[in-house]
């Protein structure tokens, strides 16, 4: 053993273990409990066991709320996997055999290049610029053209029915990206080899697709649902700036995010507020567990 | 694989002929192409127009959205950097990214390092601590952070917001970079320690040049991360004079929600251009490793 190994040991870790418990630990245990009190702020809050729960539970709007996570948690990865697996496919082995070795597509290094740019950026300004796009007369950038076909103007945002997809749509032109690139990857350890033989088969492309690449890339899959799903749960910046009235028109795309941010910071329920962050904490945490072990499959040697 | 014994297979009446299988790759070749582009067109479309219409009227914004700027009005820019306040929350940006993108990769480079590389009592319990951050939704917290910083008296101020963008990047910067720590060869510190270099300077001398990539990999990872992080300086940064030290992403959704129609469309859309286009100057640049940074996090 070294000497000073325990001074050194302690010195370094000081620092970031304090803040980290301080900021990270420190509110999410205290969010626990919080949430079983009905504090507001000014006088210090009794403890009112689950009734903030019990409230949570005849909430319309967590109902509402609770309801559009139903709908993103399908929609967001169903319609992000479909189209990266799709694009993902044609970039790594859409090209054919070229002298034995699977090729992508001409131009691959350029699409993936462009599909993961809005990846890098944000999502607040992302709802700030997609509110100019959706614009429901001729100067939103699509209306624009939806008029030019002499067709009537879409409400995007502000038609209820239409706007919280709407505002998965963005989600999704954002998210295919990184899971392009995901799916290259785990596409890219697939032996060549396997590929070869399923061709020399005689293997149309659409049977190497779903016989060989989706089986092999089930690991991969199973971590971009997880992922997406928490994504879903997430979704407040987007709705927070791209929302007709926070989550509107008419509370249509509400979501748990911005619910607790209302109920904290406008009308000062923190009890009630830490509950939905609780509920959401469950929420999350059950959904992770669920999809791990349903998604589990026999994973395929090679 | 034994491809040799499958050819002669390949060879029989089971295959489809030649023609077929080369018709069916052209059909779905050109499908695929098209779709390709489809989707980059669907990328890049709502950019360049964004950018265009940072040159424009409020009359060119409101009529068709699809006509091109009548001349090359800068003071859009000129407007919306100074008048919107776009700058000072540009740099306010910089300042607080810089600080606590140096802040979390230190710490984090830190605490990975003796948890990658000692073995001490209470070792795993610490990385799972940490790493237990992974798992947990920001919002559970917000409330009661919102207090513990209101407590610390940093609410509504820098050193506020940067201690919380260390706190809450450090679960995956250390998780990734213990990782990358502990897959270092031995043989190099050992010489070192030979030779009589303490563990500090063991650390910054030997080991950190060593990691040199994963620390750039995760130093986009965070630098993207902070830049556009939006939820922690909407809570954090409230009170007297708050609006001077918003961040950018907050004060250009705030330019929109509290945009009219007599509003400056034009410095809305120069803001928005502003806060873009770094980031794609930034992702052109570094991309392959943004990509690989992004990604390697991912598969766990």
């Amino acid at each position: 053993m070294r000497h000073g190994k325990y001074p050194f040991v302690i010195g370094f870790l000081a620092a970031p273990v304090t803040i980290y418990v301080v900021f990270v630990i420190a509110p999410y245990a205290q969010a626990f409990y919080m949430a079983l009190t009905n504090w507001r702020g000014l006088s210090p809050g009794q403890f009112i066991g689950l009734e903030n729960f019990t409230r949570l539970f005849q909430d319309d709007v967590f109902w509402k709320a609770l309801q559009h996570h139903g709908i993103l948690l399908l929609a967001l990865p169903l319609i992000t996997i479909i189209i990266a697996l799709f694009l993902a496919f044609m970039l790594n082995v859409g090209g054919g055999s070229q002298k034995g070795v699977m090729t992508g597509v001409w131009g691959s290094k350029f699409y993936r290049v462009v599909f993961f740019l809005p990846q890098v950026l944000a999502v607040a300004i992302l709802g700030v610029l997609f509110q100019a796009i959706y614009r429901p007369d001729g100067s939103g950038m699509i209306n624009s053209l939806v008029a030019k076909l002499g067709l009537e103007p879409i409400g995007f945002l502000i038609n209820p029915d239409l706007a919280l997809w709407s505002i998965i749509a963005v989600l999704v032109w954002q998210a295919v990206g990184f899971y392009v690139v995901l799916f290259s990857a785990g596409m890219s350890n697939i032996p060549k080899d396997i590929y070869e033989a399923a061709m020399l088969d005689g293997a149309t492309r659409m049977s190497m697709f779903f016989r060989v690449t989706l089986p092999l890339l089930w690991d991969t899959l199973q971590v971009a649902w997880v992922y997406l799903g928490i994504a879903a749960f997430d979704a407040f910046a987007i709705v927070q700036t791209l929302s007709v009235d926070q989550g509107g028109p008419d509370g249509s795309t509400t979501v748990i995010g911005m619910e607790i941010y209302r109920n904290a910071f406008t009308y000062s329920k923190y009890g009630y507020a830490s509950a939905m962050g609780v509920a959401l904490f469950f929420l999350t945490i059950t959904f992770a567990a669920l999809s791990l072990r349903v998604s589990r499959r026999e994973s395929v040697e090679m | 694989m034994a491809v040799d014994t499958v050819k002669p297979v390949s060879a029989s009446s089971a295959a489809p002929s030649p023609e077929k299988t080369r018709r069916e790759v052209n059909v779905l070749a050109g499908f695929g192409h098209a779709f390709l582009a489809v989707w980059a067109l669907l990328i890049i479309a709502p950019l360049v127009w964004t950018f265009l219409a940072s040159f424009k009227t409020n009359e060119e914004i409101f009529g068709d959205a699809w006509t091109m700027p009548g001349a090359l009005r800068l003071d859009n820019w000129a407007r919306a950097w100074s008048e919107a306040n776009v700058g000072q929350y540009f740099l306010n940006s910089v300042f607080v990214v810089s600080l606590s993108t140096a802040g979390t990769m230190l710490l984090g480079a830190m605490a990975a390092y003796v948890l990658a590389r000692y073995s001490f009592w209470g070792n795993r319990a610490i990385y799972y601590l940490f790493v237990s951050g992974l798992a947990f939704p920001v919002f559970l917290a917000l409330v009661p952070l919102f207090f513990v910083v209101r407590n610390l008296g940093l609410l509504n101020s820098y050193v506020g917001l940067i201690l919380v963008y260390i706190a809450y990047s450090l679960p995956f910067t250390v998780f990734f970079l213990a990782a990358f720590f502990k897959s270092l060869p031995n043989s190099v510190a050992e010489a070192a320690t030979m030779d009589g270099a303490s563990h500090t300077r063991l650390f910054f001398q030997v080991m950190m040049p060593m990691a040199r990539s994963g620390l750039i990999s995760i130093t986009i990872f965070n630098v993207i991360g902070q830049w556009n992080q939006y939820l922690l300086p909407l809570a954090l940064l409230q009170g007297e004079g708050a609006e001077e030290k918003w961040v950018l992403t907050q004060g250009i959704a705030n330019i929109s929600t509290s945009a009219g129609f007599d509003a400056d469309w034009g410095g809305l859309f120069a803001a928005l251009t502003m806060a873009i286009l770094p980031m794609i100057v930034i992702y052109a640049i570094f991309q392959r490793q943004i990509q690989s940074g992004l990604t390697s996090g991912a598969v766990k």
